[in-house]
């Protein structure tokens, strides 16, 4: 953080390319200049230098941050890429300093203890779930903890392991073995507990002789390319692999649908094409996209934890901007292909009442709606 | 009475706030003026918001400062008498765009990315005169600066594209200026008696605006650039009165600076044309060459080589490469005086920047745009510093300051001046020009609450 001086607070980090609408979710959510990004980064210094006192607002201002990365993408300046890093560094000093707030304090208290934010039995992560533990297969399925606990998560690795069944892939869990990635412990600044985590599950993965992984969910997806070791696949580059070597052929499906990039699979790792690729090959799907997409799409709102302790809810959270977004495009199907872009947009589209003229579906579940063969 | 709950009651506890963390951003901008933290914040959803706003501010004598993106670096929007800073950014609506009419009603948050965007997307032949500020930059806050575009060259400052306010009186009045304060229609404040002029360059002491009619222009399908380079800084001005000439520029950009090396002792100036078509781009290249002939002739210029990534950067809208300035010495800050000036001064300016430059131990950048057909021109005396060394910030402040009185020895008026230079201004000013502005801010603001402390002339 020795350079965080080196913000000039100048504003095009709260942009898309655009620069059409703010695209950085708290300052869209809540207005005022401190919760853009340069904001938060004079206040993280002034806090540094003692010229601001922690406070329960603070922290709201530091944690609210989804770490979705639209400002290291649009910042202009040579020190983009350390935006996000100073961000989780601040957070590390709140931690070290013993000032979490309590709801982090609880999301990692609860991950340390029980292996997932909400605290949940270690036995409930995938005793739903009827896939074969991990046993020198191709590939390890990787859950993740929104696909092992969260409604709308278990949804979709249900949807995505009868896909995997019924393609005839090779493929095993880790069960009650798994351990949370350790994305958002990341983004939290717990870096020893990510530390933690991480060697657990590499530890496991590694005897297992796993080699492949695929991750439903794109933080899980991230986490695991930085363990080192593994080849990594999100779920949607298996989809279209499928599709593309006619182990699945989707069925026609006449809807009109847009795709939301989460900010994991895209911003982070530049997977933007094959989800699309996967829904252009349902005959009858019409593929519309949002104003923002791609590099400049909009978050959800749902990273650093706040899938859990949403910071950024309410009638302008960006989960239901980004729903009346979807909406105006015309599309019956907001198409995601993350567990927490599924949750919270899914409950936006409930809370802006437009549950019946938008459905939020994974991947998966569109493929399987339309009918595979 | 407890304004809080004044405030809460009139926007709704989401939009006011009196924590620390607010206080202490807004207490400040980017630049190095004074700081001072207000009362509250206050982020306003429309006029009628405001103007409960104003009618409490009033009732308690509060000094209120209205804002938009505060990115003037000179401290505009620092409330040095504390009070309540009214964020306007909630209010971005885009009214209206009259296409054949070629205007714009748009509410004071709108950004100059906003409109742009906009624009391109849904009248892609219309475009707005557009700084080279961040796109966060509030288009209104930069008409009530009197800023300069795009297209200033050929139209002047964007404070003369302005077709019809709607202001918050400082007493709490809604008032309509222009051709909409008679018709549903926002094409002209004339003919009408000018009383635009009122709240126009007066930053925030005289009203609040809430919606502002702007003109828009023709957008062309082309848009190139040519850099003519020359070493005699004297010979600038009249190259710039030879390319305004041909009335084939859109834009006129002047530079100098020492780093990267290549552009030190040389000056750039930079020139913006456009076309519907190749045919048309490649008539005003020829003419545009041909206006300075004499000196690719004489070897006292030539036009400059773009790669397509340089040129690709010089077309950028707005331009990052002036914003950037700020990272020279990986220290987040610069200052700069934008004097305007006759252009015929440019060469004596570019003497004193350096010579300021030099006495301070400090690098430099200029940047200048035409305005007009070459009737003025705002020559940027820009200086970087380093927002974790005291020393260098130090520094820059002392250098800036010298720069406005520079300016003011040049014949030149400093654009968007902090209170220091405003004070320079007034002292400098005719009397009785000083005594009238004194004289509508008293009838205007009996109380003295907008944005005290600005163009306040001393008794």
């Amino acid at each position: 953080m020795m350079d965080i001086h080196r913000c000039f607070r100048c504003g095009y980090c709260k942009f898309p390319d655009d620069f059409s609408k703010y695209n950085c979710p708290p300052y869209a959510r809540f207005r005022f200049e401190s919760f853009s990004p340069g904001g938060r980064l004079w206040l993280t210094r002034a806090f540094l230098n003692g010229e601001v006192d922690f406070s329960k607002h603070l922290s709201e201002i530091i944690f609210s941050c989804t770490a979705c990365k639209n400002c290291a993408e649009n910042c202009r300046m040579g020190f983009k890429d350390e935006i996000v890093d100073w961000i989780v560094s601040a957070r590390r000093e709140i931690l070290e300093r013993g000032l979490a707030p309590p709801f982090v304090r609880d999301f990692l208290e609860n991950i340390r203890k029980y292996g997932n934010p909400w605290g949940l039995p270690r036995k409930q992560r995938a005793d739903w779930l009827r896939a074969k533990k991990y046993d020198g297969d191709d590939y390890l399925l990787f859950l993740g903890c929104e696909c092992s606990y969260e409604d709308r998560g278990r949804s979709m690795a249900k949807n995505f392991v009868e896909i995997l069944e019924r393609a005839g892939v090779s493929f095993g869990i880790l069960g009650e073995n798994e351990c949370c990635d350790g994305n958002e412990v990341f983004m939290l600044g717990e870096l020893g507990l990510f530390q933690e985590l991480a060697e657990r599950n590499k530890k496991t993965m590694s005897e297992l002789g796993v080699q492949k992984v695929i991750a439903i969910s794109p933080h899980a997806y991230n986490a695991i390319k930085s363990y080192e070791g593994f080849e990594v696949f999100h779920y949607s580059q298996i989809l279209w692999d499928l599709i593309q070597s006619g182990e699945i052929k989707p069925g026609e499906l006449r809807k009109t649908v847009t795709y939301h990039d989460p900010c994991f699979l895209g911003r982070y790792n530049g997977i933007y094409e094959e989800p699309r690729e996967v829904l252009n090959s349902v005959p009858g799907l019409r593929l519309v996209e949002m104003e923002r997409n791609r590099k400049n799409s909009f978050c959800c709102g749902g990273g650093s934890g706040n899938f859990v302790f949403d910071l950024l809810r309410g009638s302008y959270s960006p989960a239901r901007e980004r729903v009346r977004e979807a909406a105006e495009t015309g599309a019956e199907i907001i198409a995601v292909a993350c567990p927490a872009c599924k949750a919270m947009l899914d409950d936006a589209a409930k809370d802006e009442g437009l549950k019946d003229r938008v459905a939020v579906m994974d991947l998966s579940e569109i493929i399987l709606r339309c009918g595979i063969s | 009475m407890d304004i809080y709950k004044a405030l809460v009651d009139i926007v709704g506890e989401e939009f006011v706030s009196r924590n620390e963390e607010e206080l202490y951003i807004y207490s400040r901008d980017s630049g190095l003026t004074e700081r001072e933290k207000p009362d509250f914040v206050v982020m306003p959803g429309s006029a009628e918001e405001v103007q409960k706003i104003v009618l409490l501010a009033n009732k308690y004598k509060i000094p209120l400062i209205p804002v938009g993106a505060s990115l003037t670096l000179s401290g505009l929007a620092v409330p040095i008498r504390k009070g309540i800073v009214v964020d306007l950014r909630r209010m971005d609506r885009i009214i209206e765009v009259n296409r054949l009419g070629r205007y714009a009603v748009i509410e004071p948050g709108v950004t100059q990315g906003k409109l742009k965007a906009f624009l391109e997307r849904n009248y892609p032949d219309l475009c707005h005169s557009m700084p080279d500020a961040p796109p966060s930059a509030t288009v209104v806050g930069n008409i009530l600066i009197h800023g300069q575009g795009n297209l200033s060259q050929l139209y002047g400052f964007n404070s003369t594209m302005v077709t019809g306010l709607e202001i918050v009186l400082p007493t709490g009045k809604i008032c309509r200026i222009g051709s909409c304060s008679l018709s549903p229609y926002w094409f002209a404040v004339e003919p009408l008696p000018y009383l635009a002029g009122i709240f126009l360059g007066w930053f925030g002491t005289t009203g609040i605006i809430t919606k502002l009619g702007l003109r828009l222009y023709p957008r062309k399908r082309l848009r190139d650039i040519e850099v003519f380079v020359l070493d005699d800084p004297e010979k600038v001005a009249d190259v710039v009165y030879r390319i305004t000439h041909t009335e084939m520029a859109e834009d006129v950009i002047t530079m100098e600076q020492p780093y990267p090396m290549m552009f030190r002792d040389v000056v750039l100036v930079q020139i913006y044309f456009n076309g519907d078509s190749e045919e048309e781009i490649e008539f005003k290249r020829k003419m545009l060459w041909n206006s300075v002939m004499n000196y690719i002739r004489s070897r006292d210029g030539g036009f400059m080589f773009l790669t397509p990534d340089v040129q690709e950067d010089f077309l950028e809208k707005p331009a990052s490469s002036v914003t950037r300035f700020a990272d020279v010495m990986k220290g987040g800050g610069f200052v700069y005086c934008g004097a305007i000036i006759p252009v015929e001064k440019f060469a004596e300016a570019l003497r004193k920047l350096k010579e300021i430059a030099k006495r301070h131990e400090i690098t430099y950048g200029h940047v200048g745009r035409i305005v007009g057909r070459g009737h003025c021109m705002m020559f940027s005396f820009s200086f970087p510093f380093n927002r974790a060394d005291r020393a260098s910030m130090e520094r820059a402040k002392e250098a800036l300051h010298e720069s406005y009185l520079a300016t003011l020895e040049l014949g030149g008026i400093p654009w968007k001046p902090e209170l220091f230079a405003q004070k320079m201004i007034l002292e400098r000013m005719d009397k009785n020009a000083a005594e009238l502005m004194k004289q509508i801010r008293g009838l205007l603001d009996p109380n003295g609450i907008m944005n005290p402390g600005n163009w306040e002339v001393e008794p």
